[in-house]
């Protein structure tokens, strides 16, 4: 039995054992970072390769699960993980920063983000949530005598820690009044006449996640410490946690309380489009680019969060595909941006943009595609998610439902005028001054991904739709 | 012959990659321009050549779709192609005005020529995508994507204002489209089919028609555009450059009565009987509000543009009298419009890129000093008041007969308009071409080079083609567009 949970653990033990040992080589190593950050990078890859090709099960007594909807968020996370190392190593490194840790934290991250989308009880989702945001708290930080990056950590830790504390409680509510910590074992408890304690329970832990993927009114860290933290730590940050969260919340939401539909949908609903109105109101007062694809993640996360809302399998499909073309273009963009400076000073204000088109024109039509992207506009990426919860939405037969979608929609026209002046700017106001020669790693992972985003999607959608897919029938809503 | 409609509608795209490959590696600033220009119009040359092996291979006596596509593709999503007789003829008149566009912007246009035979080509692939695709969602996703490519022809290569032009145009129409993308998903959701054949055939409540009918009619009214829906397109007509007015009144605004033709009289047919004389009323207002509008213009485009929101409600008008006649006038007015107001817009373009201005204040007697210009635009002046002989006389007349037939009142107040289109018309054409040379600036103004005069014969030979022989349309409408109305007169029970 020991062997079988073993081998259903198997990607996130890799991920476990790697970090530990790379921390040993790093600490004997003369010039730790390059030998490390390979090796992490083939940690990753090597987890890639166990999560999707590894058996399926409950191991550990049904502590951490590995299903089609685990191994689906684990190959997003760990290879845009992957991608991270090279991007981040690059930009710290040409600010004189050799840190072999920061591969190392993007490790723990991953395996923290591994352990939320394979969790199966509310002890593994602490733990999974705990690790990786202690990992990403230090990576924000990690660039530690600037005065806004330490700033940006601190408030992350702080808020986040909030958040945490939130999720706890909730859970230790939901434990105390059904007496289980394992999802089903929940479900089972409460047989769909969920009492007030444990509805408060989840309420709490709701806002805790929501805390965790900065859905409004939970959101207000988010701007700061995107502005804040490297561009390329927020590169990460902004997609692959957000994607396991996700998952996260909707494992707790359709295996804990697949009974409760009705009470968490109007949680859910009303968070979504908080998140969408603020996300596109807010955005509009920005000039700094960071500030607003925050606000723009936030409006992101408002569509992914309707699609769960929709409580059907239809709907953790749409949430999961949404996600996960999310996750490349956002990881794209803040590429993008961590390849472009002038005079060594990075662009990040709308105004920095101005004409980059005649200077850089692939990098710009790289982030006309992910503004256009964002934007919904389709084939891009981001239309097809918006199009799967939409769907999701509108099928659900929920009146409420239906209008939040119209209402989504709207929101998604004020959000084009942001992304459109992006655009604006790029093409067509004249250019300041020369930008400096982009680094190669940066423009590749932004070239790639902005590939991705138009026209590779058009390609891959039969496959993503498949996987996710399968991956929402794993966690069982109708 | 299958796959002819995926080359046709890629062909430009292909174009525009190949612009784009040789781009790449080149900084902005070197030349190539003209490389740029040459490939773009042999591109749509060669597009406009498998379009006129289309239209030869095509069926006329077949009410249904043909040279039909269909791929899988996900979610339930096909990657679906088909024309009958009312698109087929859009996708010539995209094939046909966009060489023309091209040549016309072939000395205007000489900041990033590159980009803008990239955005122009690309256009030119997804409005034809539109009129080609049979799968809901492959439709809007031609409808959408087009705004971006028009976005920037707008917003980089426009006037003075182009960049409040062009957003507005954006947001305008975008609004309109995520209405349609709700009716559009409730439509999948109801039916559990995107096929455009399938959903003609699949009949929906009827109070869901009329939610599904107003939010297509929230996108069509808006890009046709219909009043009080259409103050975007005076500010987009005039800050855009002429090729792209002529691309906008040519062939986008033709999508909006396109999308009338194809979706909301099949689907929703209940709805549409209903909402009849609500289209009727908004039609016969766009008529003759924006004839008087446009009387009171300075601006030559803004005059033309007000004009075109008029010509639109007799189309819109024709569509929902639900008879042959109607129909068929619609369709034919939306050729003959897409030809005539191109051409009207290429004759300002004529003369602003001589003198820079379009104040009508500024211009005339030009008929001094540019006899050939003036003869020409005395023609499309015609043809846009409906003269017979022209095309524009025909889809005016037929819809109007139509209509009389629905409804008589509008039909009569409908037809004010062509008096009022006169007026104007006439107007314009008397400030600018006739009366005394009064502005020294004009003392040295060219008359039409020969690019120029060939741009324009093919628009001349159109123009009066039509006008003479406008059997040459209705051959090919007749059966669909019977098809059609059997459908709808069936569904409605009379």
């Amino acid at each position: 039995m020991f062997t079988t949970d073993l081998a259903l653990a198997a990607p996130q033990l890799i991920l476990a054992g790697a970090a530990l040992a790379l921390l040993v080589v790093g600490a004997f190593l003369p010039r730790p970072d390059r030998v490390v950050g390979f090796g992490a990078m083939a940690a990753l890859a090597v987890a890639t390769f166990a999560a999707a090709t590894g058996p399926t099960g409950l191991a550990f007594q049904g502590a951490l699960v590995a299903d089609a909807a685990s191994v689906f968020a684990q190959v997003v996370i760990y290879l845009s993980s992957l991608v991270a190392i090279p991007l981040g190593q690059g930009w710290f490194a040409r600010r004189g920063i050799r840190l072999f840790e920061f591969p190392v934290l993007i490790l723990l991250a991953a395996l923290g983000m591994g352990m939320m989308a394979g969790a199966g009880d509310l002890l593994s989702l602490y733990i999974g949530v705990e690790l990786q945001s202690l990992a990403l708290y230090v990576l924000a930080a990690l660039q530690r005598d600037d005065a806004k990056a330490s700033e940006a950590g601190l408030k992350y830790f702080v808020l986040g820690a909030l958040s945490s504390g939130l999720l706890l409680y909730g859970a230790s509510l939901v434990y105390g009044f059904s007496g289980a910590i394992r999802f089903d074992a929940i479900a089972a408890a409460v047989q769909g006449q969920a009492g007030t304690g444990v509805l408060f329970g989840l309420v709490f832990m709701i806002c805790g996640l929501a805390f965790k993927v900065s859905a409004a009114p939970f959101h207000m860290w988010t701007p700061d410490v995107y502005e804040g933290a490297p561009t390329p730590v927020v590169a990460y940050f902004a997609g692959a946690p957000k994607l396991a969260a996700m998952l996260l919340f909707a494992r707790v939401l359709a295996e804990a309380f697949p009974e409760a539909i009705p009470q968490w949908r109007q949680v859910l609903v009303l968070i979504a489009l908080a998140s969408v109105a603020v996300g596109a109101l807010a955005g509009l007062a920005q000039t700094n680019l960071k500030r607003l694809w925050a606000y723009s993640s936030i409006a992101n996360v408002g569509y992914a969060i309707l699609g769960l809302a929709a409580g059907t399998a239809e709907g953790i499909q749409a949430m999961l595909v949404f996600m996960a073309l999310y996750s490349v273009s956002v990881m794209g963009f803040f590429a993008c941006l961590s390849a472009l400076s002038r005079n060594g000073q990075p662009l990040e204000t709308l105004g920095d943009m101005a004409g980059l088109f005649r200077q850089r024109p692939w990098l710009s039509l790289s982030l006309t595609i992910f503004a256009l992207s964002g934007l919904g506009l389709p084939p891009f990426a981001g239309f097809w998610g918006k199009f799967y919860v939409f769907k999701a939405a509108v099928n659900a037969g929920d009146p409420i439902l239906l209008w939040a979608a119209v209402a989504a929609l709207v929101g998604s026209v004020i959000a084009a005028f942001y992304y459109l002046r992006l655009v604006k700017v790029m093409w067509l106001d004249p250019a300041p001054g020369p930008t400096d020669e982009p680094p190669v790693e940066a423009g590749i992972i932004a070239i790639s991904a902005a590939a991705f985003t138009f026209p590779v999607v058009l390609a891959l959608m039969p496959a993503i739709d498949g996987y996710a897919r399968a991956a929402a029938a794993a966690l069982g809503l109708g | 012959m299958t796959g002819i409609l995926s080359l046709i509608t890629f062909a430009p795209a292909l174009g525009a990659a190949l612009l784009l490959a040789l781009r790449a590696g080149r900084p902005a600033s070197v030349g190539g321009d003209g490389t740029a220009r040459w490939i773009a119009l042999v591109t749509s040359l060669v597009t406009l050549g498998l379009c006129v092996l289309l239209m030869m291979r095509f069926d006329a006596a077949n009410p249904g779709f043909q040279f039909v596509e269909d791929i899988p593709w996900f979610a339930g999503i096909h990657y679906r192609m088909g024309v009958d007789g009312i698109s087929i003829l859009f996708v010539f008149l995209t094939a046909f005005l966009t060489p023309i566009c091209i040549a016309a912007s072939w000395t205007s246009v000489d900041q990033r020529v590159t980009s803008y035979m990239v955005a122009f080509l690309l256009l030119e692939t997804l409005v034809i995508g539109v009129f080609c695709a049979l799968d809901l969602v492959l439709f809007y996703t031609f409808f959408e994507f087009g705004l971006a490519p028009m976005f920037l022809i707008i917003g980089i290569w426009g006037g003075k204002r182009r960049v409040y032009a062009a957003f507005k145009f954006f947001l305008y129409t975008l609004l309109g489209s995520v209405l349609m993308l709700a009716a559009v998903l409730a439509m999948i959701g109801a039916s559990g089919t995107s096929s455009i054949p399938d959903l003609m055939a699949f009949r929906f409540e009827p109070w869901m028609q009329t939610w599904l009918w107003l939010a297509f009619f929230a996108s069509f009214a808006v890009k046709m555009p219909m009043w009080p829906v259409h103050t975007w397109l005076p500010d987009a007509h005039v800050e855009a450059p002429t090729a792209g007015s002529v691309i906008l009144a040519g062939i986008l605004l033709k999508m909006g009565g396109y999308g009338f033709l194809r979706f909301s009289l099949p689907m929703f047919p209940d709805a549409s009987q209903a909402f009849a004389p609500l289209v009727f009323a908004l039609s016969a207002i766009a008529i003759i509000y924006t004839s008087l509008v446009a009387f009171r213009q300075t601006d030559i485009k803004k005059l033309i543009a007000y004009s075109s929101v008029a010509h639109m409600g007799f189309v819109t008008m024709g569509i929902f009298s639900f008879n042959a006649i109607g129909v068929q006038g619609a369709i034919f007015q939306m050729l003959s419009h897409g030809v005539i107001s191109g051409a009207l817009f290429l004759c300002v373009g004529v003369v602003y890129d001589r003198m820079h201005t379009r104040e009508i204040a500024f211009y005339g007697g030009l008929v001094k000093r540019m006899p050939v210009f003036a003869a020409v635009f005395l023609l499309f002046t015609m043809g846009n008041v409906g003269l017979p002989g022209t095309s524009g006389f025909v889809g005016e007349i037929m819809t109007l007969t139509g209509v009389y037939f629905s409804s008589t009142w509008t039909a009569v107040a409908a037809s004010t308009g062509v008096i009022l289109s006169a007026v104007y018309a006439l107007s314009l054409y008397r400030r600018v071409v006739l009366g005394e040379m009064t502005n020294p600036a004009l003392a040295e103004i060219t008359d039409m080079n020969l690019r120029e005069m060939l741009i324009f014969a093919p628009l001349v030979i159109a123009t009066l083609w039509l006008g003479f022989q406008p059997g040459l349309i209705f051959n090919v409408t007749a059966s669909s567009v019977d098809g059609l109305l059997d459908a709808f007169r069936t569904a409605v029970g009379h």
